[in-house]
């Protein structure tokens, strides 16, 4: 017999903030994250501008135990600092307190991104290793001398913390997690697939609560670069804040984004044994492969539909028919919603593939119009505001939204947060993320009626 | 209504070759792949031996159709596409990727029904291009400039082809192998260094015994034999700095006090996880049943050496999970590493599990013939187990010292036994662990 696993206690960093009703307000009002790049001089690269994470210290959310994690990596940092707030929410820190707290039932689904590189003498020991007179001087790489070069600049620590299984080990070690622990590295849909597969070890018995999310942060020389060589990210460099505008016409790609976000998952039973309120209830998550291409969505968003309509089955939602109020079953989605021209029409797409002749009532927003785009840590994000909304009956805005593009041509409540309240509030939300390669993932979440 | 879970199909590369065969063959004549690296001059590193996959052409495992493909494959994609390649030949499977013509009607499995799960590494960028391309955007004394990079007065990061980032993205190895041959079921990649195979072969079990796929690609492979790669695995502390190793000899000596460290090696083990009902249906063979998987997690880089218990709670999650208790263990295949930081919670974890019948279980080690595969070795110790149980042979362990009393671990040639349970365990640089208990079909 399958558990029902609830979501007891949330925590994100983000380019807004790091409280998670304050972040909301935000949000609500339609408040932007993006700026220039300030981490490293950005001046000349066609995207310089990003969401980043400002006045960060994890102190803040560890007080003296921040110590012990201050050779970790900026994303580690951040994830330690949202899973603090998720375990405090959760009111895991009294149980801990009350000796009750056993680590072995504890485990972590984490979709961490990799760490930072340490780029200034990474780029040192490349030029090193960059000999002009080989090849008869057309140059060639000599390994050698890019060897000596990268032993007397770079430190086993900056390397180790950069392997993505190392948010995990800050985390085990803040937490005491000592059950089961994966981090999957599916690009832009890791967290909502960690978040899913945490889902499904908490359903099976494995253990009993989960620490589920991700992490990442690729605002540093290498990571830009690699989006702006995919041309993915938008070059609006003249006006950031107006950059990202998923489901626009206009819309030229991605802005990036950092941070993490984090849930505490947990089996029914073992929640309300503790005393502890649910926010909401986990109750369906689909994963699917495009197999299509390694750089185009599959044309019709087969696997897209896939996954949300493996999220809708698992929640006994058929997805065509109205509820009994005559809504919608389904009362919002959190696009993936990047921003880029493929992306959101194929996605669009796929929403009318999935909710047919629904579709054009069913809410469906992108807060990367807002936050950017997490990478890794964004789906864990998004789950958020979709707890967020049914704590609080309101909707996200997509922000610049203003010109219609007619193959994005759904509610995708432009510009205005949306109060639902009247309408019987936001009961049953889908949070979707793909990622490059063809990996999509949906989570379905509920609200908890006790 | 349990469902079972077999291996219906297995490929691997390794220094040993390519195939589980060769591989299992390899290890049964107790052949060493290990020597000087050349794939690039390793003559500044510490380090100057590996265990490298030779002759490995990735034309020879992708339809035509998909040769410009290979352009953007770093060489761990490469060698998971030919791991999974010959997965699907020796499950007897006719995929997409089996033949250009084959229209999807004669495949023989359902594309929606087929996930995809290879753990992986962290791919480092191939510091050659990287050279190149950074050499280009020098300031005036010569060092590097962010403003060059960005464009200004030069190509800078347009040296870098346009496709350069997926190239190195983890999820490419599944993405690839999901793409060649038709997997549209779930697809993960978990990066948890060496748990990340077991922890592979755990999820896929999941996934197809609550019937979300029929069967899986389950693995994992990785290759760090690259510079940057060869400098991390040191900086961690895994690697002998040792600049030669005879030929046909390991350097390599698990569980031994005197031990000089690990041997970085390049491969992994891909395997066909299947429900055992549509294998049945499809009369495919059945190597062995996967029964048991459990996880954990310990202090990061296990600062309590023997005395750790989180590698435990993995090996003790997994015999519970196979409803079978550690008397009825025949075989265990462990990370048997040779790097004290490894070998100690694993085998404190060992000992307290089976007590003194340790002594008499073989132990299964592989990295002293291949090397360390990192991310790739779990999915090496699944062929290697599921090999074991069916051809009811125990394969011969090379050993380059002493290892600890009390435990099967030492050299000795290859012979048959009679096997129904092997565990293979792992632990990992970030103190993630796994267990897998496979048990012989007949």
């Amino acid at each position: 017999m399958s558990h029902r696993i609830v979501i007891t206690g949330t925590g994100w960093i983000t380019p807004l903030g790091s409280d998670v009703d304050a972040v909301w307000s935000k949000l609500l009002a339609g408040a932007s994250g993006v700026g220039r790049v300030t981490r490293f001089d950005a001046g000349t690269f066609k995207t310089n501008f990003a969401a980043e994470v400002r006045d960060f210290r994890l102190a803040d959310f560890l007080g003296e135990r921040a110590a012990a994690h201050e050779q970790a990596g900026l994303s580690t940092k951040f994830a330690l600092a949202a899973a603090s707030r998720a375990f405090k929410e959760a009111g895991l820190d009294a149980l801990a307190a009350s000796g009750k707290f056993k680590g072995r039932r504890f485990g972590m689904y984490l979709g961490a991104g990799e760490g930072t590189l340490d780029f200034d003498n990474y780029a040192e020991a490349n030029l090193a290793g960059w000999n002009n007179a080989l090849d008869e001087g057309r140059g060639a790489y000599d390994p050698v001398a890019w060897a000596k070069k990268a032993y007397e600049r770079m430190t086993p620590v900056r390397e180790i913390e950069q392997e993505p299984q190392m948010t995990l080990a800050h985390v085990a070690t803040a937490f005491g997690c000592r059950g089961p622990s994966s981090n999957c590295m599916t690009a832009c849909a890791a967290s909502t697939q960690a978040v899913g597969e945490a889902v499904e070890i908490l359903r099976r018995g494995d253990a009993d609560v989960m620490f589920a999310g991700g992490a990442h942060t690729m605002i540093h020389p290498l990571g830009m670069t690699g989006f702006i060589r995919l041309t993915a990210m938008s070059q609006r460099r003249d006006d950031p804040v107006h950059a990202p505008r998923p489901f626009d016409r206009t819309r030229d790609g991605f802005v990036m984004g950092e941070g993490a976000g984090m849930v505490v998952l947990e089996t029914l039973d073992h929640a309300l044994a503790r005393g502890a309120t649910p926010l909401c209830e986990v109750v369906g998550y689909g994963s699917t492969a495009d197999a299509f291409r390694i750089t185009d969505i599959q044309p019709e968003g087969r696997g897209a539909q896939g996954a949300m309509l493996e999220a809708c089955r698992q929640a006994g939602i058929n997805p065509r028919e109205p509820g009994p109020d005559g809504r919608p079953q389904v009362h919002y989605i959190s696009a993936h919603g990047t921003g880029t021209k493929e992306n959101d029409r194929i996605e669009t797409k796929a929403v009318k593939g999935v909710f047919g002749p629904m579709a054009s009532r069913v809410p469906f927003s992108s807060v990367k119009s807002m936050l950017g785009h997490l990478i890794q840590a964004a789906g864990a994000v998004e789950l958020i505001t979709c707890v967020q909304a049914i704590k609080t009956g309101f909707l996200p805005p997509t922000m610049n939204l203003n010109t219609p593009d007619p193959e994005c041509d759904l509610d995708h409540i432009p510009n205005q947060a949306r109060d639902c309240r009247a309408q019987g509030g936001v009961e049953v939300c889908l949070s979707n993320s793909f990622g490059f390669g063809g990996q999509n993932d949906t989570v379905c979440v509920r609200k908890w009626r006790g | 209504m349990t469902v079972q879970v077999v291996i219906s199909g297995m490929g691997s590369v390794s220094a040993l070759g390519i195939g589980a065969e060769a591989l299992f063959k390899g290890l049964c004549a107790g052949t060493s792949g290990l020597g000087r690296i050349t794939r690039f001059d390793p003559g500044g590193f510490p380090v100057q031996i590996g265990g490298e996959v030779r002759d490995l052409n990735v034309k020879d495992y992708v339809p035509k159709s998909y040769r410009k493909s290979i352009k953007v494959m770093a060489r761990d994609i490469e060698l998971a596409v030919a791991a999974a390649k010959s997965a699907v030949e020796d499950a007897g499977l006719l995929t997409r990727g089996s033949g250009e013509d084959l229209t999807d009607d004669q495949l023989t499995y359902r594309p929606e029904r087929m996930g995809c799960n290879i753990g992986a590494g962290l791919i480092a960028a191939e510091t050659d291009e990287m050279s190149a391309a950074m050499t280009t955007a020098r300031n005036e004394s010569g060092g590097f400039s962010y403003r060059a990079w960005g464009g200004e007065g030069g190509r800078g990061m347009e040296a870098l082809t346009p496709l350069w980032l997926l190239k190195y993205l983890p999820n490419m190895l599944a993405c690839h192998v999901t793409i060649i041959h038709g997997a549209e079921g779930p697809s993960n990649t978990i990066t948890c260094s060496e748990a990340s195979g077991l922890l592979t072969l755990g999820e896929s079990m999941r996934i197809i015994e609550r019937g979300a796929a029929d069967m899986c690609f389950s693995g994992s492979v990785e290759s760090k034999l690259n510079p940057m790669g060869l400098l991390r695995l040191d900086f961690a502390d895994r690697l002998a700095h040792l600049t030669t190793v005879p030929e046909g000899q390991t350097v390599v000596s698990p569980y031994d006090p005197n031990t000089r460290g690990g041997v970085l090696g390049e491969g992994g083990g891909i395997v066909i996880l299947e429900n055992a009902q549509t294998a049945a249906k499809r009369n495919a063979k059945v190597y062995a049943e996967a029964v048991g998987f459990g996880g954990s997690h310990s202090d990061a880089r296990y600062s309590a050496g023997e005395n750790d218990e989180g590698f435990g709670y993995a090996i003790e999650n997994a015999l519970e999970d196979a409803g079978i208790t550690p008397e009825q263990v025949d075989l265990i295949v462990p990370m048997a590493s040779g790097v004290p930081e490894l070998d100690r919670p694993e085998l404190g974890a060992l000992r307290r599990t089976f007590g003194a019948r340790l002594a008499s279980i073989p132990l299964v080690t592989i990295q002293p013939n291949v090397g360390n595969c990192v991310a790739g070795a779990g999915g090496l110790q699944v062929v290697v187990g599921a090999m074991c149980l069916h051809t009811q042979t125990i394969p011969a362990r090379i050993h380059a010292g002493r290892a600890a009393s009390g435990i099967d671990a030492g050299p000795s040639p290859s012979r048959s036994a009679k096997l129904e349970y092997a565990l293979l365990c792992s632990g990992s640089l970030g103190g993630q662990n796994a267990a897998v208990v496979l048990k012989a079909r007949r």
